[in-house]
């Protein structure tokens, strides 16, 4: 093995993959019971953090960043005057195998720039989950990235190695994927989600009465898309989600900050700053859909087409909906409590078995960690509130009382960050100190 | 107030919660001996580890809560933080004085802190199934030390067991001088640390590779070491390869 070209390789071809988002190893079941190489137990481990503060779970690289496309948000893409580089299968595999022995990742994350043409870029990709599979006994995670376009034979084998099969959707519009990537259509993406998606209803079917029955693709089936770069709506965004959720029965989607790479003039340009804001504001949204009873028609609707990017989405819904709050400690179900904003599945769960034991308040709230900043405009409990005061008086007046309660992390985040841009075009700039221009208005009026 | 002493271990620890019942005393403080706790106007009492009224307190607790609740109840005892004999103490009453379990009763004071303890400890476990990093020695043998806040190696000899099934390994806590070694059919607890030389002759290319790969992953435009430093603190950085100079 020539070392020093593998570090070169490595760091070309991480860098090249570092704009996929997903890093999730979780979601899998592999029972180590024949002494091989890996356990994977269903839960995820990040064995590091990069400085970004992203998790660092899998070894995560393209196997080429040659590619024959030429997507204008892409770094990869063929126009783009960057150094080119190629693994073998075999450099893959001895990666992934030493990395995994000394606990540094819980498994692989490949993808990979097309090359000659989507099938044949799918085989090596395959192929290097076979040989981990088969001639290393390899048991850990492994995510592997299909290709556009690959053919129904391909992904079917590649669901039978891979513990995860993803399709990136790239930009949430079939409009703005036309203006950026006129050689990809959408059908070549949902094609291939259809195939993954049957694929895996079909195994677990089989399973339930034929145990031996093979995997396919146990952790599911996930996406990505860009955010920002096309001029999107949130609701455009959030409507391609729902539909691929509901359709496909994706585990996630993920959403991606447009990180700006060139200067071409259908993009936000060099220096423009990452909606990083808007990005965590997506996902708040993606988990109210997923894990908190919502539909996302409450949050987003042909009259709310976008976000707000002082206040989370579900205080926004809570305000639009204030007739429903405040909402009681000791009497309301599950599904409401989850609905008050501040209040996570961790709280209402340790609420919900020690409220059997005697009537709760707000002292004993605070003590098992219920953060109650904002709760408490929501919530009566066993003794008086004087904070509903406040939501009495209406759902501008408590959201003013609310933005000057809460700080957001992303301020300190942004403010050095924007200074470094100064002199830079701002494009679409994110309202950095939203909420304390509220605070002035409010104060000035 | 009397001081009861006992060996360090649980056993020891079930077996003084036992002898308060038998002295039939409220005001008891149990501590370990090596702490050497002593009160100016009480007596202290040595509590010899007796198995058999170790399980009795056992299983009490078991039968009167769930496995659940008897897991993080040892999490405290694992957890070596101050005063955490007195709130396990004060939970095993509140346990065995009531006829329903109770191990749920998030607002009763120590219910509530032998959860949180809990919590923190199986933070930790899952911090170091994460951190640790095994070096390649010279005679096949992947060595990793660690030094985590609480005494954590009891809790992840299991998962290591299982994933590096076919590799022998050592896992060394530093701060309490103690490892686990893996010999491809069961771990055993170890008391002597490997030698040094056996340790460095560890084969470095994969962590240096490991360092290239962790650099390049990074996005740096999204630069944001808060979130970095909450996630891997400055106290786990020594042993982590990819955060060494």
């Amino acid at each position: 093995m020539n070392y020093d070209r593998i570090t070169q390789k490595l760091s070309i071809l991480a860098d090249a993959a570092k704009y996929d988002v997903s890093c999730a190893s979780s979601g899998s079941k592999r029972d180590n019971k024949e002494k091989k190489l890996g356990n994977t137990t269903g839960m995820g481990i990040c064995h590091s953090y990069t400085e970004d503060g992203r998790c660092v779970s899998l070894l995560k690289i393209l196997l080429t960043n040659y590619c024959i496309f030429d997507c204008a948000y892409c770094v990869s893409r063929r126009s783009n005057d960057i150094q080119r580089a190629a693994f073998t299968v075999e450099e893959v595999v001895d990666l992934t195998i030493n990395f995994y022995r000394r606990n540094y990742i819980e498994g692989l994350f490949l993808s990979s720039g097309i090359f000659k043409n989507a099938d044949y870029t799918m085989e090596r990709l395959i192929r290097i989950a076979k040989t981990l599979r088969e001639d290393h006994r390899f048991n850990g995670y492994i995510h592997l990235k299909t290709i556009p376009g690959a053919s129904e034979e391909l992904i079917r084998e590649a669901g039978l190695y891979a513990d995860r099969l993803s399709v990136n959707i790239e930009i949430p519009t079939e409009e703005g994927l036309k203006k950026l990537a006129p050689e990809k259509k959408r059908v070549d993406m949902t094609t291939p989600m259809r195939h993954i998606s049957t694929g895996i209803v079909a195994s677990k079917e089989e399973r339930k009465t034929l145990k031996s029955a093979p995997v396919f693709s146990p952790a599911g089936l996930s996406s990505q898309m860009v955010i920002g770069a096309t001029g999107e709506s949130d609701w455009d965004i959030m409507q391609t989600a729902d539909a691929l959720y509901k359709h496909f029965h994706l585990k996630r989607v993920h959403y991606s900050g447009y990180v700006p790479i060139s200067n071409d003039s259908r993009l936000p340009g060099i220096g423009a700053p990452v909606p990083m804001l808007r990005e965590h504001r997506l996902y708040q949204t993606d988990w109210l859909i997923r894990v908190y009873g919502f539909d996302m028609k409450e949050i987003l609707n042909a009259g709310n087409k976008h976000l707000d990017l002082d206040l989370d989405p579900k205080a926004g819904w809570a305000l639009r909906n204030l007739h429903l709050f405040p909402v009681d400690v000791n009497k309301a179900d599950r599904e409401m409590l989850l609905r008050v904003p501040g209040m996570g599945h961790k709280s209402v769960d340790k609420i919900v078995e020690a409220r059997r034991f005697r009537p709760l308040t707000f002292d004993h709230l605070k003590q098992m960690g219920v953060i109650l900043s904002r709760a408490r405009y929501f919530l009566t409990c066993h003794e008086k509130n004087a904070a509903l005061r406040q939501t009495q008086s209406g759902s501008a007046q408590l959201r003013k009382i609310l933005l000057q309660q809460t700080h957001s992390k992303y301020q300190a985040v942004w403010t050095p960050q924007l200074s470094l841009f100064q002199d830079a075009p701002v494009v679409a700039a994110p309202p950095a100190n939203a909420a304390d221009l509220q605070t002035l208005f409010a104060t000035a009026l | 107030m009397t001081i009861l002493h006992y060996d360090g271990s649980f056993e020891g620890f079930l077996t003084a919660v036992f002898e308060c019942y038998a002295l039939r005393r409220n005001d008891v403080r149990i501590r370990k001996q090596e702490d050497g706790e002593s009160t100016l106007f009480g007596d202290t009492l040595f509590i010899p580890t007796d198995a058999a009224k170790a399980a009795r307190v056992w299983n009490g607790l078991k039968t009167r809560t769930s496995p659940e609740a008897a897991r993080q109840f040892y999490h405290s005892y694992l957890s070596e933080l101050p005063l955490s004999e007195d709130h396990m103490l004060e939970y095993l009453r509140y346990v065995m004085a009531s006829d329903r379990d109770v191990s749920r009763d998030f607002s009763h004071p120590a219910v509530l802190r032998v959860a949180q303890v809990s919590r923190m400890i199986g933070r930790e476990k899952h911090r170091m199934e994460a951190f640790v990093r095994f070096q390649l020695t010279a005679d096949h043998i992947f060595h990793a030390v660690i030094e985590p806040d609480h005494n954590v190696l009891p809790l992840i000899a299991e998962h290591f067991k299982n994933r590096y099934a076919d590799q022998r390994w050592v896992i060394w806590d530093a701060r309490r001088q103690y490892g686990l070694y893996y010999d491809l059919e069961k771990v055993d607890l170890v008391q002597e640390a490997a030698p040094e030389a056996l340790a460095e002759t560890a084969n470095s290319d994969y962590a240096q590779l490991w360092k290239t790969y962790f650099t390049s992953t990074n996005i740096v435009e999204r630069k944001n070491m808060k979130l970095h430093l909450q996630h891997v603190p400055y106290r786990y950085w020594k042993y982590l390869c990819e955060k060494s100079p």
